[in-house]
């Protein structure tokens, strides 16, 4: 059997996204960044959005998201994105908006665009992937780094007495009477990967009902800043990650999850 | 609203305008002295079908500059007509926001009421963010298309010119003003209401914007990132020559008594107005005075002060500043003449009579 | 004609409306008004002034130190506004709380008893108004009709019913103006 034998309609199983671009990552292997990309140009496909949704890119890592994702696409000032969103929403209400940003932008420097448009009650996407350090900028910490956990800005590990505790911002998140739909999620398996597609679909799907923020974050490894090969990275995220940042639904239509 | 005479706030000018000119939305923080702005805009609720004043504008109250800025570059990239207004602190706030708007090339309109500073200084008028306003604010090789309105009929009329200029230039057009204008009530003519752009409208005047791809194009995308430095280098080329031809075609400016004056006045907005008094009492005593009011400061009007400058025997930069526009005064009239700056500041509005002991000391001697 | 005028009192006394209501009267008869309130922290209490300049031509200054009339309701105002009135100028006031006199002689002077009389007919919310009639009475520069338009347009709809009231505490006010030095 040749290639060109199996290379047929009939055989086809899996293809990339048609809300992909051509364009080749520039992310390192190992990171998550590309598979939520994909979940995320999957969702849209499949919901028939592409030409109503307007994404917004943070500045970190995915500040170039817009190369990839085949939807209009607005690069944002660092932390900025929810002030961003919350405009595109309010004068485009048809158009499916949705923010893409990373711990440092989301819960350092743009903690009060994310907390403010959580309170106001946005009727957009928020994903949020947190992968407890700064990567773009070469490994410092994040508002998300573990206890102990080295970076370039803690080279001894985190010291609560001068950095403070690592930021649940997605917790506090959910006490918000604007979010209606609050997750955790990781892509680290394929099991997961479907688990956060599901939530991401959902997230998108909620803009309809105009009830508030759909907010999923995504813990993820940067195998890179955390100077580990990728299953290492995978295995130090499991066992260190998911115990201060576990998995699941936190608040669903409206409602905390009892735990 | 239909076109009408009425007695307003410089403030209240600047809001009704942004309802009449077909304004799509409009993002805001209290700060004074120019919280009338925003005040006015909610009481007229011009998104409400119900109201009188209804247009489908939004209006609302963000969390700080930085969010008010960040929502009129997200609102306004998706190629509606978006505006906002602040103060002084306010816009050193908004920096960052504007060098974005500038660099991605988004038309927008910004309001500045200046006050008193540097820091939280005082909520009283004043003209010391001109090299802000003009020069930068935020970082990189940017310009702001700045206007400097003298009278609340000013404050209406170019809020409609504004608009025209963001679109025609793609670039954010600040207007520049001072507490003085917005808390003062003077007589306005109101316009008829334009209505707000038609989704085809939209689509047409801003085909760059993010609102949905069709499947007719590609994705646009709105950004001011750019990794590859040749390529930044040739887009700021662009954006130079750009601004090279609003120099060309869009200074205005306002000439009193400049055809047979021995000793001109050169001075914007409130100033202005002192100088007009000024000039009155000049011109009482016998002594020929003129006044040029930059109208926009950028692109200033070079060519009229050099030309300006062939012919009288010196100029008085009157800003309520330590000296700011004076730099482009005197890089205008290249040394022929002498030029002075006279400027009270921190809150403090110079009297005409001062002034005009100014121009006697300093200029006529 | 250019009348330029500063009226200044306590915060609560009318002041910054006596103020509007003149300008929008100017506005009416098709002149040029400009009202420049002192604004900011001074208007929580203590004093309010504001400057109202009705012309036949353009408005040069917003700002100006010298005035054709001062109109003051409480000491400090008349200590801080008397020496602002141009020679041959007019300065107004009423002479409830006054304890030091104006002094000028360049100038022409007159008292309007208008708290007296308000507090006496219990009409203390158009006690402005009282002031405004004085001062129309020695300088007509808008006339009754355009007073009553500029009432119309600065009061809200639901103080209409009380136009006539404001313009009988005009007329009011004309009657008990009276010289105290003039030239």
């Amino acid at each position: 059997m040749s290639n060109l034998d199996i290379v047929k309609p009939e055989n086809l199983v899996y293809q990339k996204s048609k809300v992909l671009t051509e364009n080749v990552m520039h992310y390192c292997p190992g990171c998550g960044h590309g598979t939520a990309h994909r979940l995320v140009a999957e969702v849209i496909e499949e919901l028939g959005i592409q030409d109503k949704t307007v994404g917004v890119s943070p500045v970190g890592c995915s500040v170039l998201a817009y190369n990839y994702l085949d939807v209009d696409f607005q690069e944002a000032a660092h932390g900025r994105a929810p002030a961003v969103a919350t405009a595109i929403k309010r004068l485009n209400p048809d158009c499916y908006v949705f923010t893409y940003q990373g711990d440092g932008d989301l819960a350092a420097i743009g903690t009060a665009e994310t907390i403010h448009a959580c309170n106001r009650g946005e009727n957009i996407t928020m994903i949020f992937i947190n992968n407890a350090i700064y990567g773009m900028t070469g490994g410092q910490m994040a508002p998300t780094t573990l206890l102990g956990m080295k970076t370039a800005t803690t080279p001894y590990g985190r010291d609560q007495k001068l950095n403070g505790w690592p930021f649940q911002v997605t917790e506090l998140l959910a006490q918000l009477p604007g979010t209606y739909y609050v997750t955790r999620q990781s892509v680290h398996t394929p099991a997961n990967v479907r688990k956060a597609k599901a939530a991401l679909k959902k997230a998108f799907e909620n803009q309809k009902l105009e009830k508030g923020v759909s907010f999923v974050e995504i813990v993820s490894s940067c195998n890179s800043g955390w100077k580990m090969t990728p299953v290492q990275a995978n295995k130090w995220m499991e066992e260190n990650m998911f115990p201060k940042y576990p998995l699941g639904d936190i608040k669903v239509d409206g409602e905390l999850v009892k735990k | 609203m239909a076109k009408e005479l009425k007695l307003m706030k410089g403030n209240e000018a600047i809001a009704r305008a942004m309802i009449a000119s077909g304004t799509d939305g409009y993002f805001g923080y209290p700060i004074t002295p120019q919280s009338e702005v925003m005040e006015t805009l909610m009481a007229e609720r011009p998104w409400d079908p119900k109201g009188e004043n209804y247009t489908g504008m939004v209006v609302l109250q963000a969390e700080s500059e930085l969010a008010s800025i960040n929502m009129v570059y997200g609102g306004a990239a998706t190629g509606k007509k978006v505006a906002t207004s602040s103060s002084s602190p306010g816009i050193s706030l908004m920096a960052e926001g504007l060098t974005y708007l500038a660099g991605a090339e988004i038309p927008c309109v910004i309001m500045n009421a200046m006050r008193g500073g540097p820091g939280l200084g005082t909520i009283q008028p004043a003209q010391s963010d001109y090299f802000q306003s003009t020069k930068g604010g935020g970082h990189g090789d940017y310009q702001l298309y700045v206007m400097a309105p003298s009278s609340v009929q000013e404050m209406y009329d170019f809020v409609f010119d504004a608009w025209d200029i963001a679109f025609k230039y793609r670039n954010p057009v600040l207007i520049l003003t001072d507490g003085a204008i917005g808390q003062c009530m003077e007589k306005c003519y109101t316009r008829d209401n334009v209505p707000r752009w038609t989704e085809e409208e939209r689509r047409a005047n801003a085909p760059w914007g993010t609102w949905g791809k069709p499947a007719t194009r590609g994705h646009n995308i709105i950004t001011s990132l750019e990794l590859e430095s040749s390529r930044q280098e040739v887009f700021n080329q662009k954006l130079q020559a750009k601004y090279a031809e609003m120099k060309e075609k869009e200074v205005r400016y306002e000439a009193l008594n400049c055809d047979d004056a021995d000793y001109v006045f050169v001075a914007y907005g409130t100033s202005a107005r002192i100088c007009m008094k000024s000039m009155e009492l000049a011109r009482a005593k016998g002594l020929k005075v003129g006044l040029l009011r930059p109208i926009t400061l950028f692109p200033f009007p070079t060519k009229q002060v050099a030309e300006l400058a062939t012919r009288v025997k010196g100029m008085l930069c009157v800003e309520m500043s330590a000296g700011q526009m004076i730099e482009d005064v005197k890089l205008a009239a290249d040394c022929k003449i002498p030029i002075e700056h006279y400027g009270r500041f921190g809150g403090i509005i110079p009297t005409p009579e001062e002034v005009l002991e100014a121009m006697e000391n300093k200029i006529v001697k | 004609m250019t009348e330029e005028i500063i009226i200044a009192g306590f915060g609560g006394q009318g002041v910054l409306s006596m103020g509007k209501i003149l300008a929008y009267s100017g506005v009416m008869e098709d002149k040029e008004v400009l009202w420049m309130p002192s604004y900011g922290p001074e208007q929580r209490g203590g004093t309010a002034n504001v400057t109202v300049i009705v012309s036949d031509e353009r408005i040069s200054s917003p700002i100006i130190s010298k005035f054709d009339t001062a109109i003051v309701l409480n000491q400090q105002s008349l200590d801080k506004f008397e020496k602002s009135v141009k020679p041959g100028g007019m300065l107004i006031y009423d002479p409830n709380g006054i304890t030091h006199e104006p002094t000028r002689r360049d100038i022409n002077i007159y008292k309007i008893p208008a708290t007296e009389k308000a507090t006496e007919k219990g009409i203390a919310k158009v006690f402005n108004m009282i002031v405004l009639g004085g001062f129309l009475k020695l300088k007509p520069i808008v006339g009754s009709e355009f007073i009553h338009k500029g009432l119309e347009k600065s009061l809200p709809a639901r103080h209409h019913a009380l136009i006539p009231q404001n313009e009988e505490a005009i007329e009011l006010g004309k009657t008990l103006i009276e010289p105290v030095f003039t030239l």
